[in-house]
């Protein structure tokens, strides 16, 4: 069986262990584009005005909260939608009017929607029969086994678990080597320990059959795990989009400030622009922000940091050079989450500020109650449009889209 | 109320959630109730026996020895059975009743599928008046209907007989065709087309190969429902056949003189009939889900 | 292809629910023409035509059953004051065999239902004879009737040794045995819709209404009696109304004296060829029905039902 060979499309590609040969990369060469894509329903717009490039073969997040046009973007690209205005485009090609069946892209339901009349491999088959594919039955088993379902070909979806029908309604789109390959939502429905399991088999799917994988999800945890590049979401825009840890490290809105983790905000008005770093007034004190690292050099200002940047000393303790001071602040709130400990202090003037520190064990033990001082690094402080909303993306329910 | 009343009349023959991934039910813990612990069951059973009276009479009296008429129990006999169509015009008014129903059932059934699909998987201007249009022949007695389609055919000078009698079971079975699938459709996962579509089936294949078998089950129910209509109408038949006999018009229009055996041999025949094949039907079903 | 291709496009909307496209609308008016244009030509037509006929008059000089077009609406009182006591008594039969088909009906849909529960093979069966009768001419069954409670039956004769009816007292030929004979074949129409509601019904709810009223019967008017209204109103439509219509049973089982309104068309119509007179009770037997529906369904508080 191993040593068969299937001729497809007059190409000859080993059967056995793979789904999509580097012979027929086809699914794996094309770049994603959306070319200020609008889609209105009535008077609202779900999404507006979105353009996005998203490069072949890279494992791409789109990352909202529900309602922000991220499940509607990928209906788009799918073809079960099409825009109102904006052009989406293939490796090049132009199939805003192309209707679903006839785009080389496979989708991943939330719900799995697996046909419940046929049984898993005849599932994972049917894109490959429509398309007339020769030997689509050994190519499915083939898919099976990837995601390593081959022992269930014969069941029906209804005598599957959750997760067990989550792999083989990936198997169903993998299999067609699609251009790409969309993901809505896939691990929702799963329980928070299969779905941890399923991040690391999703990546490792992805890195074997070479694909461009377009992942829909509102968990910020689930973007940054999996994908090499993340745009986040809202209103029907992209906030702000690149690399996991630039995303973290350095957002550019409000709302990827809050969305993407957390952050402590500061209004101020920028006072002094002095060699590399901004001199910011906030609540009377002067707080530096290196330039390169903020979205604006003149007039108000949110002055950022994440909370585990930031550091809790006693008064009579000294800090670093370099550093931003803020306090004397009162301990409200102490929380031991095991790997670290959160700390909610009330600066007079500023508000309520989050500090995550490490279990590391060294120095006074902070209780509640406790009067501090809270510095961090310069290098560490980001600079926000000092008129956004300052709380814009921190209160977003955690419900699916 | 038109969605309850179809599903329910075939909700014996069907009533499956269509993906079959329907959540099973916790067992019935097991009550302890004083009151009412037995009489409701021996009520009910008194219930049964009532209802099948009348059925057990007629298979009876299907193996009595012929005279002119069946009323007395004149002694066992196979004879009957043996010759279905011994009796003039039996048979005959049999197969009438089969090709009517067969033709009113697959016209109604396609109809009232397709009614169906849009009522559930669309919206659009005039829904309440498709829902009106559905609903009205089903709460209009059929002495009604039977007497305004009639009165059609009267005033246009058509002269009753089979094809009339067609026209007039077709309409009355297309609303309970439309109920019974409309359930089946409602439970339908949508995205399974788009799943369909998004595989690259085109719409008739999506169709075809998707939502066609999956409402297959709702189809059958509804078909079936439409043909027992049918065949057992006797009160717009009588409007509207003329000449044209039935089997139903022909047991009444005999029963004056009375009625042969072999009428209750074609009851009976039909009866087993029908229970082997709803029998099997859940037996086979009952069997699937224990498997599960 | 056009009707299936936009049946295949029109299919699900996002979880936002946008509105449908012009597009999958047009394609939602291919699928109800074929069948919408059938019923309106062979129910709103006739219904129509019925009223027309209704208001007929008889041709000058001419023969029985010869009638010219006009507007008589004097047809109507006419009808109604020669025939109000068929259709009183139509509906007053049809009400009493509702009544009892509900309290019979009732308790098979509950025992199949909630107490077969969890014994799929019994509840199976025990449907399939619900079922059954179904599948024997209804004709038949009734004539079955009539000839077990014919007076030379052993029913009667049983009944008269007994004392329970007078020597010369009969079964057949009175109210009764119609009320009964309708009674009967309309149970399934009962049952069934009952049954199918309360297969749906979360068994848990009856657990929690024990829980919180303790004794049987309290949870059953509290709890599981208001859950299954909805089968209940498509049971009691689903008798009455044909039910108040139907004449075989009164023919069947009756006598002069039982006479429904049924019959009365059917007579008007092949009997004496009096078409408007049967067209206008025709009329009034659909309107009255209407109006009781909505006042009932009204009344029940399922309008969301239709």
């Amino acid at each position: 069986m191993s040593a068969d060979v299937h001729v497809d499309a007059g190409r000859a590609e080993p059967s056995r262990g793979r789904v999509a040969g580097p012979d027929e990369r086809r699914g794996g060469g094309a770049d994603l584009v959306l070319d200020r894509v609008t889609k209105e329903f009535g008077a609202y717009t779900a999404v507006d005005d979105l353009s996005l490039t998203i490069p072949a073969g890279s494992f791409f997040a789109l990352l909202g909260p529900s309602g922000c046009g991220k499940t509607t973007t990928l209906r788009m690209v799918a073809g079960l939608e099409a825009p109102t205005r904006g052009r989406v485009l293939l490796g090049g090609e132009d199939v805003t009017g192309t209707r679903a069946h006839q785009r080389p892209v496979n989708t991943v339901f939330q719900s799995y929607a697996l046909f419940p009349h046929l049984t898993v491999l005849e599932n994972v088959a049917f894109g490959l029969r429509r398309k007339r594919v020769a030997n689509a039955e050994d190519r499915a088993r083939d898919a099976l086994e990837l995601v390593e379902m081959g022992h269930m070909a014969d069941r029906r979806p209804s005598q599957m678990s959750g997760g067990q029908q989550q792999r083989v309604a990936l198997a169903r789109a993998v299999v067609n080597n699609p251009a790409v390959l969309l993901l809505d939502e896939p691990l929702g429905a799963l329980d928070l320990k299969l779905r941890r399991q399923m991040q690391t088999e999703l990546k490792r799917i992805q890195l074997e059959v070479g694909q461009t994988f377009v992942h829909v999800t509102h968990d910020q945890e689930e973007a940054m795990t999996m994908a090499d590049t993340v745009a986040v979401m809202n209103h029907g825009r992209i906030e702000q989009m690149g690399a996991p840890e630039e995303l973290y490290e350095l957002p550019r809105t409000a709302f990827v400030a809050n969305f993407l983790g957390q952050s402590n905000l500061l209004a101020g008005q920028v006072q002094e622009s002095t060699g590399e770093v901004l001199g910011v007034d906030v609540g009377g004190r002067r707080l530096w922000v290196p330039k390169d690292r903020a979205v604006t050099t003149s007039g108000a200002v949110l002055v950022g940091a994440r909370p585990e940047k930031l550091h809790i000393f006693f008064a009579d303790e000294g800090v670093p050079d370099d550093s931003n001071v803020v306090g004397p602040g009162r301990v409200t709130d102490v929380a031991f989450t095991g790997v670290s400990t959160q700390y909610q202090v009330e600066v007079p003037g500023l508000g309520t500020i989050g500090v995550f520190a490490q279990n590391v064990f060294g120095g006074r033990a902070i209780r509640a109650g406790d009067e501090v001082m809270l510095g961090w690094a310069v290098r560490h402080t980001f600079g926000l449009d000092g008129s956004e909303d300052a709380s814009a993306g921190s209160e977003v329910e955690d419900e699916e889209a | 109320m038109s969605g309850t009343v179809g599903t329910s009349v075939t909700a014996g023959v069907t009533a499956r959630p269509a993906d079959g991934a329907g959540p099973d039910r916790p067992p019935a813990r097991r009550r302890s109730w004083r009151l009412g612990d037995m009489i409701v069951p021996v009520f009910a059973g008194l219930a049964f026996i009532y209802l099948m009276v009348p059925i057990a009479y007629t298979v009876a009296f299907s193996f009595n020895v012929p005279g002119r008429t069946n009323l007395l129990w004149r002694g066992f006999t196979l004879e009957n059975w043996q010759n279905p169509c011994g009796a003039p015009q039996v048979c005959q008014s049999l197969v009438n009743s089969l090709q009517v129903g067969l033709i009113a059932t697959v016209v109604a059934t396609t109809l009232g599928t397709l009614i169906a699909l849009a009522l559930v998987r669309y919206k659009f201007r005039g829904r309440t008046l498709a829902n009106l249009l559905i609903f009205l022949p089903m709460s209009t007695p059929e002495v009604v209907l039977g007497a305004a389609l009639l009165a059609q055919f009267l005033s246009l000078r058509v002269n009753p007989g089979f094809t009339t009698v067609v026209l007039a079971h077709t309409m009355f079975c297309i609303s309970f065709v439309v109920v019974t699938v409309k359930a089946r459709v409602a439970s339908l996962d949508p995205k399974l087309e788009e799943a369909a579509a998004d595989l690259y089936a085109s719409s008739w294949q999506a169709f075809w190969r998707v939502t066609f078998p999956l409402l297959l089950p709702g189809i059958a129910a509804a078909a079936l429902l439409a043909f027992s209509l049918s065949f057992d109408d006797f009160i717009i038949t009588n409007f509207n056949s003329g000449n044209f006999t039935t089997f139903p018009k022909f047991v009444y229009v005999s029963a004056t003189r009375g009625i042969p055996a072999q009428a209750n041999v074609i009851g009976s025949a039909m009866f087993f009939l029908a229970l082997l094949l709803v029998v099997t039907a859940q037996v086979v079903s009952v069997a699937r889900r224990r498997r599960r | 292809m056009s009707v299936v291709s936009a049946l295949g496009h029109g299919g699900g909307t996002g979880t936002a629910a946008p509105p449908p496209s012009r597009r999958a609308r047009g394609g939602a008016y291919l699928l109800l023409a074929p069948g919408l244009l059938y019923l309106g030509l062979f129910f709103v037509v006739p219904v129509f035509a019925l009223l027309m006929t209704s208001l007929y008059v008889p041709v000058p000089g001419g023969d029985v059953g010869q009638f010219q077009p006009a507007f008589e609406w004097q047809n109507y009182v006419r009808s109604l004051e020669t025939y109000w006591p068929q259709l009183v008594r139509s509906f007053s039969y049809a009400a009493i065999a509702t009544i009892l088909a509900f309290c019979i009906g009732y308790p098979m849909a509950y025992t199949i239902a909630v107490r077969a529960r969890g014994r799929p093979f019994l509840q199976a069966m025990l449907l399939v004879l619900v079922i059954a009768p179904f599948f024997t001419s209804f004709i038949l069954r009734t004539i079955a009737w009539k000839q077990i409670l014919a007076d030379e039956g052993f029913v009667v004769a049983a009944l008269r040794a007994f004392s329970v009816l007078p020597p010369d007292g009969r079964l057949t030929a009175t109210s009764v045995a119609v009320i009964a004979g309708l009674t009967y074949n309309f149970l399934p129409f009962m049952t069934l819709p009952i049954y199918a509601n309360l297969e749906r019904l979360d068994p848990r709810l009856i657990e929690a209404g024990a829980d919180l009223y303790a004794n049987g019967p309290t949870t059953f008017w509290r709890v599981t009696l208001p859950m299954s209204m909805p089968g209940v109103v498509s049971g009691t439509l689903l008798t009455f109304i044909p039910a108040s219509g139907d004449f075989v049973n009164s023919v069947l089982l009756g006598n002069n004296s039982t006479t429904m309104i049924g019959q009365v068309i059917d007579s008007r119509f092949f009997k004496v060829s009096d078409y408007p007179t049967a067209a206008s009770l025709s009329f009034v037997l659909m309107m009255a029905i209407l109006v009781l529906v909505a006042a009932y369904i009204r009344r029940a508080g399922t309008e969301e039902l239709l």
